[in-house]
């Protein structure tokens, strides 16, 4: 048994460290997983405090701003003169109808500029419905004055606004789907490693039939069932607990797994013959040993849970309109003529790809980093 | 230069064979991201035709890196940094016939790795054979397919003669039914049977050199008895070469005709068999005979402790033990029959004695420990345990909290110092865990505890905040004997206490458990195979076979009259650390019923 | 041995298979209200009579009025004669609509395994060997993207670059003169022609992860001691390479029709949907959002017992190459 430190200064402390110390220091070498980190902590601030970040309220329809292209923001400000300073703004669009077709379109206005500001007042709004803020991270300068960064969709709602408040959806579906599935996995998984035989026996022919369910089609007739006059948040809990009923076998197989094992350690018997209950054989010789993987575990079960939810909802099934979610913001990209009229209705389908690829590598990370005191040759 | 080598070497015989190969200066290095690390620096050996050059060394010492080198076939990323190997063809029985006598040194070390020339000499000149009879082998192909594989990846032979010549190779390693056997996958044979199908896969080219590395390491001590026959009448049979890697004295004194002593990636020593073992001259020779040795006879301590206090009345007696492992019954199959480990054993241990239990893997004695600890449900007979008070407990068929009191008395110590310790739990908290959840001690009266028997066991107060994995094999079993020990019992099971250690740390453990059975009054249950430690060690010893005691009393005795045939044969198949012994204990192979 | 084996792995099955069909009908019967009373609702809502004798007939005939596990068995012994019941909706048998629809998505799934395994197979042993290198980096970071990216945003883009850049419609399974053309060689041609653009966006995830999975086996078996071995015997690195590091991390190529065969259909149902193909998937869907409930019943049933029997010959495969699997 080794333990691989670089640093002399871990070394003199290695031998004091606990499990995750151990476990810090073999993921911080791992250093797309630790930048993995620090975006998936940004990602789910953001969504977290969607009503800071975003600049405007996600459901405000504006006629004038339907299929608004992005603008870019620019941050140094040359004046006619030829001065400049740093003040970010974008610039305008002006509606024009083309004569002969009558199409609307956008054009640059050259003389407009809107100029924005960061921390600036706006409309108050709960924060996470608690504290009620003034200020945005983002605001224009001139009150009244619109922008959209990520354009806008059909009913020129700020595109930008709607992905911040779909991140809170999104994410937080990957979060409680995996905790329900984490309670079935830990529980089942738990039974099934630790007692054996006939139970065991039992939960891994149940684990079986479901892995070798198809799962999109089940998901469908599931989500399909439930009834259409329930509440968004009904809904969204009933959608949550579809997922987990599928995703915690990965989980119980991954706990019965380690259970297996930790049953037959030495150490876990010497614990037995140390005098220990059963609780606490379980609780402290068995479960320390266990949470690094299952944190690793369910740290790749979630972009799974979030792929899930915005296929079903892009399918219609899942969440609905006036929920905003990535999937439900991805239904509108569904018919090939409003994407090539807006192909930025793609950006919410973007942002699904960096939440999963952030969450897969932090999950591969913590998975490398999970067994500190595994043996070396392997 | 060969010249100035072989002053060092001892005159005699050794001088009359041809030199088949010759490893000059050898250096290996490992490049990492943390600089190089030599594996093997400066390393020179000579291997004669028909003769066994022993390399012998602990782990990390180089000598498994020196034979990979040989073949070119070292493991990522190490390379060979400076030397050369030599292989003398004109001295093989091929390379003879093929140039007529005319000399002809190959420089392998020159060869790259991936050449075809080098590829030509591996299995074809220089064959090898490996420590894991079960991993070295494909799990799945059969043991013919890959045998015939070697035979005409060198020889040209139409696919039925090489079969031919893999039954014939078969018979020769001694499987029995070769012509069955050939088609049979790795998995279906023992640990020898495994060895001996590698031994074959060796010799199917009919190699001038072979090298052994830890060949029968893995094994039990009668079929390593065995191999090693069978590698030395195959030597014989050959002429071959042959260079054997072991950590083993005992071993080498059994086989070999010249020794060759590495330590980190040195020869520290050389020359042949009786020089090295009746006039070392390094002291790290002196050091790894010493224990050897210091292992093969009894205790001098334990016998001056037994006359001033004889062994009272038993305190632990084992009446007609018996647990079956019933087959595990799976649906739409036959269900396989059960397996009777512990099978009607009846023993006694006395107060302040230690008793052995020795016997081979599958012989039951790690079960009959665990059965002792109550470790098993569904046992027969009874286990009788006489308390502090003079009364009689049948503790079968006793519930888990029943038996919680009784496991204060009696205490584990486990095989392996790794695995037994919960690596997330400090010292402290491990050593302290039994008192803990006793309610013996606590706060800062279990702290005072822990540094009192942390200092008993030699370990100093400031292990108490460290984490298992900042001690040695060594000290986490010291770590490991003081958690038995916190409860101050009365017996301890010791199951394998020293097989995880280097030769040198054995002893040091055995003296601990003595010294402490002298000033705690313990009385031992020690499980072992190895008859060394054994007799160091214990009183009396019982001999287990197959889940029976097949005998059982004084441990000078036993290893002197042996009154059963299988301890007969399994006391002759321990190799002596004695050249001058070799052979003589005459050695048979015990079959049941014979 | 064998013979023993496939006897027992194919005897479980058949518990496997019954559950599939209790979940399938549970599935049916899982929207609030009776098949009847939707349906009566969608005759209403068409402006139809509603005729109270024929529904009626319908309640006696799939004995709607009878617990659960009655109707279960009037299902079910129906389906072992291959009717399905009626689907509302199109009005006509079940079995009419399913048969052709399911045949192309047994196809695609299969043309997408072949796909997939003929990308993950060198790949996964050349990013193996060549661990570390540019190569290696390149087909990592296909795989990450490959499994971070939903199906149907792949075709989603897909069909985005094809209208705009190439003026092409790369939806569909058939070209339009084909469509509703009886089966020939012409219509056949047609259907290769077009089947590899689905073939590619759905094996991207399942040829991603096998990838990585190729990898990360093969890997742990260049280090086995019986590698050593065969090199100590003189083979050369090629061979060496293919018959035993590369055999024994075949095993995981084998289970993927075991895994990624229910992945590649349930994953087929969206991609279909997003493509138009005429597959299972769209008219399942179809099927749900108007709650037809038979119709979505037989579709999910027969998809259930494809993975089921995808399992099953994967479990057979994997002990013909791997003598350890028998003798478990």
């Amino acid at each position: 048994m080794s333990i691989a430190v670089t640093d002399p200064r871990e070394h003199r402390s290695a031998e004091q460290a606990s499990q995750w110390k151990l476990m810090w220091w073999a993921f911080r070498r791992h250093r797309l997983a630790r930048w993995s980190l620090y975006l998936v902590v940004a990602l789910y601030a953001v969504g977290a405090f969607a009503e800071f970040f975003a600049p405007f309220d996600p459901d405000a329809a504006n006629a004038r701003a339907v299929f608004h292209p992005p603008q870019e923001i620019h941050f140094i400000d040359t004046a006619p003169d030829g001065s400049w300073s740093i003040r970010p703004w974008v610039q305008g669009q002006r509606l024009v109808r083309d004569r002969f077709t009558l199409e609307q379109s956008f054009v640059p206005d050259p003389d407009r500029r809107i100029y924005l500001r960061f921390f600036g007042r706006a409309e108050p709004v709960k924060l996470a419905g608690l504290v009620t803020i003034e200020r945005r991270l983002l605001t224009a300068a001139e009150p009244g004055e619109r922008f959209y960064l990520f354009g806008a969709d059909r009913l020129g709602r700020d595109m930008l606004s709607r992905v911040i408040h779909g991140a809170r959806i999104s994410l937080s579906i990957g979060l409680v789907g995996v905790a329900m599935s984490l309670v079935l996995g830990l529980l089942l998984g738990g039974i099934s490693g630790y007692y054996g035989g006939t139970v065991d026996m039992a939960i891994q022919r149940v684990i079986e039939f479901i892995l070798s369910l198809p799962t999109i089609p089940i998901w469908l007739g599931l989500t399909a069932a439930l009834p259409q006059d329930w509440s968004p948040l009904t809904r969204y809990f009933a959608i949550t607990i579809i997922l987990s009923l599928v995703t915690w076998t990965e989980l119980a197989r991954v706990v019965r797994g380690r259970f297996l094992a930790l049953r037959s350690e030495d150490f876990v018997t010497a614990a037995r013959l140390d005098g220990c209950s059963q609780a606490r054989i379980i609780w402290r010789h068995m479960l320390p040993s266990l949470a690094s993987h299952v944190i690793a575990s369910i740290t790749l079960a979630i972009p799974l849970m979030i792929l899930a939810e915005t296929s079903l909802s892009f399918l219609g099934l899942g969440l609905q309109p006036p929920t905003i979610s990535w999937g439900v913001l991805l239904k509108e990209a569904q018919n090939i003529r409003s994407i090539a009229q807006a192909p930025w209705l793609f950006i919410p389908g973007g942002a699904v790809c960096l939440a999963v690829l952030a969450l897969n590598f932090l999950g591969d990370g913590l998975r490398d980093a999970a067994d500190p005191y595994a043996q070396d040759g392997r | 230069m060969p010249d100035t080598m072989q002053a060092a070497w001892s005159p005699g015989e050794a001088e009359a064979a041809p030199v088949v190969l010759e490893v000059q200066e050898l250096a290996v290095d490992f490049p990492s991201r943390r600089g190089v690390f030599r594996a093997v620096d400066g390393v020179d050996l000579v291997l004669r035709a028909g003769r066994t050059l022993a390399v012998v060394g602990e782990s990390g010492s180089g000598k498994s890196v020196t034979a990979r080198a040989i073949l070119q076939i070292l493991d990522q990323p190490g390379r060979i940094a400076a030397g050369r190997v030599l292989l003398h063809r004109h001295h093989t029985t091929k390379g003879a016939a093929a140039s007529g006598g005319a000399e002809e040194v190959v420089e392998l070390s020159a060869m790259p790795a991936r050449s075809a020339a080098i590829r030509a000499i591996r299995g074809r000149d220089i064959a090898m054979i490996f420590q894991e009879p079960m991993s070295s082998l494909s799990p799945v192909h059969t043991i013919g397919a890959q045998i015939i594989e070697a035979i005409r990846l060198h020889d040209r032979l139409g696919k039925r003669a090489a079969r031919e010549r893999a039954i014939d190779l078969l018979r020769q390693v001694e499987i029995p039914r070769p012509e069955t056997a050939v088609d049979r996958y790795t998995f279906e044979f023992s640990g020898g049977m495994r060895q001996r199908a590698m031994i074959a896969m060796a010799l199917a080219c009919n190699p001038s050199v072979l090298i052994a590395d830890e060949p029968t390491t893995a094994l039990d001590v009668t079929t390593q008895a065995e191999i090693l026959d069978l590698i030395r009448r195959l030597q014989a049979s050959h002429g071959m070469a042959v260079m054997l890697i072991t950590h083993d004295m005992g071993v080498v004194a059994e086989m070999a005709d010249e020794v060759a002593v590495m330590r980190h990636g040195q020869v520290v020593e050389r020359g042949g068999i009786l020089d090295v073992f009746e006039r070392p001259q390094h002291d790290y020779t002196r050091m790894l005979l010493g224990a050897v040795r210091a292992l093969d006879r009894p205790s001098p301590r334990r016998l001056a402790m037994r006359a001033t206090k004889p062994p009272g009345a038993p305190i632990l007696r084992l009446d007609a033990l018996r647990k079956v492992f019933p087959s595990a019954r799976r649906m739409f199959r036959p269900a396989a029959p059960p397996v009777v480990a512990v099978d009607d054993v009846t023993l006694d241990l006395h107060a302040g004695e230690t008793l052995g239990i020795v016997g081979e893997s599958g012989s039951g004695k790690t079960t009959l420990g665990r059965c002792v600890m109550g470790l098993f449900q569904g046992l027969g007979g009874r286990i009788e345990y006489v308390g502090r008070d003079g009364s009689r407990i049948d503790l079968l068929g006793m519930r888990e909290s029943a038996l919680r009191p009784l496991r204060r008395e009696i205490r584990m110590v486990f095989q392996d110092p790794f695995a037994s310790l919960n690596p997330r739990m400090t010292v402290e908290q491990i050593v302290g865990e039994p008192m803990l959840v006793n309610g013996t001690h606590r706060g800062a009266a279990l702290q005072r505890r822990v540094a009192e028997l942390l200092d008993m066991v030699g370990l100093p107060d400031s292990a108490m905040e460290r984490y298992p994995h900042a001690f040695s094999g060594g000290q986490r079993q010291r770590i490991g004997i003081a958690r038995a020990i916190a409860l101050e019992p009365r017996v301890i099971v010791a199951d394998e206490p020293t097989s995880a250690l280097d030769v040198s740390l054995r002893s040091q453990v055995l003296d601990l458990l003595l010294d402490l059975q002298e000033r705690l009054g313990l009385s031992f249950l020690f499980i072992s195979h190895d008859i060394g430690v054994i007799r160091y060690f214990c009183d009396r010893v019982a001999v287990m076979y197959r889940g029976k005691v097949v005998e059982i009393g004084e441990t000078e005795a036993v290893c002197t009259a042996p009154q059963h045939a299988y301890t007969r044969a399994l006391l002759s198949a321990v190799p002596h650390p004695d050249p001058r012994h070799r052979g003589m204990t005459g050695r048979h192979r015990y079959t049941e019923g014979a | 041995m064998l013979l023993t084996f496939i006897v027992r792995r194919v005897l479980w099955t058949v518990p496997f298979l019954i559950a599939v069909s209790l979940v399938s009908f549970a599935l049916i019967q899982a929207p609030p209200g009776d098949y009847l009373t939707s349906f009566a609702a969608t005759l209403a809502a068409s402006g139809d009579e509603v005729d109270q004798g024929r529904l009626e007939a319908l309640r006696q005939r799939y004995g709607l009025d009878q617990p659960f596990l009655v109707q279960y068995w009037r299902w079910i012994s129906g389906v072992l004669q291959g009717d399905f019941g009626i689907s509302f909706e199109w009005q006509q048998p079940v079995s009419n609509l399913i048969w052709e629809r399911m045949g192309l998505s047994v196809c695609l799934a299969l043309g997408t395994l072949l796909f997939t395994w003929a990308v993950a197979f060198p790949v996964g042993i050349f990013s193996a060997v060549r661990k570390y290198s540019i190569g290696d980096y390149i087909a990592t970071t296909f795989g990450f993207i490959g499994l971070a990216t939903p199906n149907f945003l792949i075709a989603l883009v897909l069909m985005y670059i094809g209208v705009v850049y190439f003026g092409a419609d790369v939806s569909g399974l058939f070209s339009e003169e084909y469509q509703n053309a009886a089966w020939s060689w012409g219509k056949l041609l047609d259907l290769l022609a077009h089947l590899w653009i689905p073939v590619i966006i759905l094996g991207t995830s399942s040829s991603a992860s096998l990838i990585r999975i190729m990898r990360a086996n093969l890997l742990d078996e260049l280090h086995k001691p019986y590698v050593v071995t065969a090199r100590a015997k003189g083979l050369s690195e090629f061979t060496l390479l293919m018959r035993y590091p590369v055999r024994l991390a075949l095993n995981p190529f084998v289970s993927t029709i075991g895994w990624a065969f229910p992945q590649l259909i349930s994953g087929a149902v969206i991609t279909a949907f997003v493509l138009s193909l005429p597959t299972a998937g769209p008219l399942l869907l179809q099927a749900l959002l108007a709650q037809d409930m038979y119709l979505a019943g037989a579709f999910i049933l027969l998809l259930c017992s494809l993975t089921v029997i995808g399992m099953l010959v994967s479990d057979i495969l994997l002990a013909l190459i791997d003598p350890r699997v028998r003798y478990q």
